[in-house]
């Protein structure tokens, strides 16, 4: 009910910035609420060696669709990506996991 | 410059047996041997399902191979293994460099711990019951890829 309230002002008003406020407020709130802070898991597990045979380290970063999973979904810092980019590479290539799933 | 090493991964129809796997293996230590390499380990990872098709197989057998050994030599093996019909695919890595760089992280890491740790006016190395234990984390590992979020 509030939500709705919200919105209707809004749209009706059209004048200002007292009825804008507000409603910046909720999307902040719901940010907050929801996202949460992404860690690089590299780092994190402090491992050091992206290897392209182990399938198990590098599998959730593969989707079932088969492409790489991007650094802004899955919070992995540069560096540890573009390991992880070279490994997912090398173990397509010796058919440890798939190019393409349709 | 022969302290270079490679990793050789190379993979065979599934039917392949034993003694052929070590036939092959003895065709590329003859070529090794007389570039004046030589084999630091092989592995034998036995049949496993193919992440795709390759040739009609479904299963491969997959041999590791690490090999301490020249450029000139890893460019024989290419060649040799390319031109084999029984390898169904393979492939070469350089991994000396990578590895020496992991170490050197890894040593670095564990002197700055004791060193942090020495400052404190604890032992260097970690004590058993100290900190929180192996498997109280909150943030398990599923809490970080959550998929797509708006």
């Amino acid at each position: 009910m509030p939500f709705g309230q919200g919105r209707s002002g809004g749209g009706g008003g059209g004048r200002g910035r007292g009825e804008k406020k507000p409603g910046d407020k909720e999307k902040g709130q719901r940010r907050t609420l929801f996202r949460r802070r992404k860690v690089c898991k590299f780092c994190a597990d402090k491992i050091d060696d992206i290897n392209y045979k182990d399938v198990k380290l590098i599998g959730p970063f593969v989707p079932e669709r088969g492409k790489i999973l991007p650094r802004r979904i899955s919070g992995t810092c540069a560096m540890h990506q573009r390991k992880l980019q070279t490994a997912i590479k090398r173990a397509r290539h010796i058919a440890l996991i798939p190019y393409v799933t349709d | 410059m022969t302290d270079r090493q490679y990793e050789l991964v190379y993979i065979l129809p599934p039917d392949t047996t034993e003694q052929q796997v070590a036939d092959l293996h003895g065709q590329l230590d003859a070529v090794v041997s007389r570039l004046q390499g030589t084999f630091e380990r092989t592995e034998n990872w036995g049949r496993k399902r193919l992440a795709y098709e390759i040739g009609h197989n479904k299963e491969g057998v997959y041999v590791l191979e690490v090999i301490n050994g020249s450029g000139e030599l890893m460019k024989e093996l290419d060649r040799r293994l390319r031109v084999m019909d029984q390898v169904l695919r393979h492939m070469i890595v350089r991994v000396d460099q990578e590895k020496k760089v992991v170490e050197r992280t890894q040593t670095k890491r564990r002197t700055e711990s004791e060193r942090r740790r020495v400052k404190r006016g604890l032992p260097p190395q970690r004590q058993p019951g100290e900190g929180r234990p192996a498997g109280d984390s909150d943030d398990a590992d599923d809490d970080r890829f959550d998929g797509v979020e708006v």
